[in-house]
């Protein structure tokens, strides 16, 4: 009886230490990934993953450089949506890396196209309005379709 | 009864935390593969030098080029070009258990372009670089006739084997390789184009090796006013990126009885340049046999035809999409799996153009196909002029009288050869191999128009000469 109880008693502690063990193991990697960094808007946190090497390297020459960071193009500017943006993003290209599945040369997918596209007019609505007016669907002609290397090559 | 209750869902937290804990053991095993991969790591395990040319030796040092340019043994079609692998039952004579398809067949007007021509007995479909020496050494233009050293140069590692010849001497090793007969040349190689062909043994750079380059460029530049170039020290990086292709996809000819491997560049790249020299220098490959005609055959100009393009005023090299960038783990290196962009549209295109593979194919074969059509017409028409020529023959023309027509068809067949030869079905330079095919219509037109004074069968010698500022041809 007295072994049954004191065995009953030890089976809880056995369940917090495995769940110790998966935070403590969690929390590493999560720290081994720089996985705080992605809260963050410093661009060196999108070349964690060597894949977007070849675009931060386009943006420290570009012509933006000076007035963007990835974050001001590339998330929306409201803070719920710039983290649901970031958890989205985040999730989609943690997987793509994970398991190796994505082509050499990225591709922007339309969704992050229309953020982008979106994030011009935080500075330049002014001086694009008159081009944009005339057209029922802006989407159409996208900044990017002619300023392709205003924020990075590629 | 609630103790077992309690016992399960202990043992449920678990085996989910359990599960879980493994999931993300193997995530940081996953990160720490990616940061291990991101370090570009080499390992010197066998030391290469200038001698060096088993490419599988530099292949322990660079196992994933070497791995890729293993693969050019890959034998794949694309909607113009490429090509099948028939299967063949090998033979001591000869080895080869596949082959690709007769192109002399596929198209009778090539054969009839080229009679009197080795190529009118044996011209198969181009395969990729592993094959270039096997395919060299058993195609009948080899086997049937007498063929000089000078077509190793382009067929297989040599760069030693003139080395060797030349006591060290490259240039001299090479003026001897081109005199010798094929079949004693090819004894002394082993391997279609490898690394040494290309690169330093030093420093990997790229380099140029064969010295028909050296020349052809130096006298190319010199036109431009460009004395003693020598794109070993003078070239940048990414002229280099083309320039080693260009030590063989280039128009040339044996020049002499030394059989000097030569490019015809003296005046310029462009085709009138080029067919403007051989006029000067009084060049022919044949007569043809039907029309007697002295004629030319041109050889796969891809470098002449690409600098006359878009992509090379824009500063692409041949490399950037024959060979373009690609991933292994987080080293970048460029795909030595040499082979059709249409083959690899993401790395060879999307970089630059941001559009859908579908739509870059498309446009791809929008481009090709108007030339295709094109390049059928013209062949129709030289075709035609072949078969006026040598009804006049038979009806009795004359050599002299000929001669205005046998200019027009020097020319034209040149002209339709030079874009026949070149392996992008008119992609390299749509507006210029158009224009080609345009100016070799009209010198079909102009050699029409000089039978015209041929024909009817001439009565008396002195009544049709040849035709005015056409007589040409040696």
């Amino acid at each position: 009886m007295e072994l049954m109880k004191e065995s009953g008693a030890l089976t809880p502690h056995l369940a917090g230490v495995t769940v110790g063990i998966l935070i403590g193991l969690g929390v590493y990697t999560f720290g081994y990934a720089n996985g705080a960094s992605y809260l963050t808007a410093d661009p060196a946190a999108c070349t964690n993953c060597h894949v977007m090497r070849p675009q931060f390297e386009g943006w420290l020459k570009a012509s933006h450089r000076a007035a963007a960071v990835c974050d001001d193009c590339h998330s929306p500017p409201n803070v719920v949506q710039k983290y649901l943006n970031k958890a989205v993003n985040g999730f989609n290209h943690s997987l793509a890396f994970t398991t190796g599945r994505y082509p050499d040369d990225i591709l922007i997918t339309e969704r992050n196209h229309r953020v982008a596209n979106a994030a011009c007019m935080k500075c330049h609505l002014e001086i694009t309005t008159p081009i944009l007016a005339p057209r029922h669907d802006a989407s159409e002609t996208r900044c990017t379709s002619c300023h392709r290397d205003v924020g990075h090559a590629h | 009864m609630p103790e077992s209750t309690g016992k399960a869902k202990i043992a449920g937290i678990i085996a989910t935390t359990a599960v879980l804990t493994a999931g993300v053991a193997a995530l940081l095993v996953n990160v720490f593969e990616h940061k291990q991969e991101a370090r570009q790591t080499f390992f010197r395990v066998v030391d290469v030098n200038d001698d060096t040319d088993d490419p599988a030796l530099w292949g322990k040092n660079f196992p994933l080029h070497y791995d890729a340019y293993k693969r050019t043994v890959d034998m794949q079609r694309t909607r113009y070009g490429g090509s099948e692998a028939l299967k063949r039952n090998p033979t001591a004579a000869d080895p080869r258990d596949k082959v690709s398809a007769e192109k002399i067949d596929e198209d009778p007007r090539l054969k009839r372009m080229w009679l009197g021509y080795p190529f009118s007995v044996d011209f198969r479909e181009e395969r990729g670089h592993a094959y270039m020496l096997i395919d060299q050494r058993h195609t009948r233009r080899v086997l049937e006739f007498k063929q000089p050293g000078a077509c190793l140069n382009c067929h297989a590692s040599t760069y030693t084997f003139m080395k060797q010849l030349g006591a060290g001497d490259l240039t001299a090793g090479f003026e001897k390789m081109n005199k010798m007969p094929y079949v004693e040349a090819t004894k002394n190689v082993k391997h279609p184009v490898a690394c040494i062909d290309c690169h330093d043994a030093a420093s990997m750079a790229l380099r140029i090796t064969r010295p028909a380059f050296l020349e052809g460029i130096r006298n190319w530049k010199k036109s431009q006013n460009v004395p003693n170039y020598d794109p070993n020290t003078m070239a940048t990086a990414q002229e280099m990126r083309t320039f080693v292709c260009a030590q063989c996809h280039v128009e040339y000819y044996f020049q002499g009885d030394d059989k000097r491997l030569t490019f015809p560049w003296h005046k310029g790249l462009k085709v009138d340049q080029i067919y403007d020299y051989y006029e000067e220098v009084k060049h022919k490959d044949f007569t043809h046999k039907e029309t007697g005609a002295p004629v030319l055959k041109a050889q796969h100009p891809e470098f002449e035809i690409f600098s006359m393009g878009i992509h090379a005023a824009s500063g692409v090299a041949c490399a950037d999409c024959h060979m373009p960038y690609k991933r292994e783990g987080g080293a970048k290196i460029s795909d030595h799996h040499v082979r059709s962009p249409m083959l690899n549209i993401n790395r060879a295109c999307q970089g630059c153009h941001r559009f859908s593979e579908d739509e870059i194919r498309n446009r791809v074969e929008l481009i090709q196909t108007r030339f295709i059509e094109s390049r059928n017409l013209a062949m129709n028409a030289l075709m035609d002029l072949i078969e006026d020529i040598r009804q006049a023959r038979d009806a009795g023309a004359t050599d002299n009288q000929l001669h205005g027509a046998w200019a027009a068809q020097r020319k034209a067949q040149f002209f339709i050869d030079f874009v026949e030869a070149e392996n992008s079905a008119g992609f390299h330079a749509p507006g210029e191999e158009l224009r080609i095919l345009t100016q070799a219509l009209d010198s079909i037109r102009k050699g029409q128009i000089a039978l015209r004074q041929v024909a009817p069968k001439p009565r008396a010698a002195n009544t049709a000469g040849p035709a005015p500022g056409l007589r040409r041809g040696d």
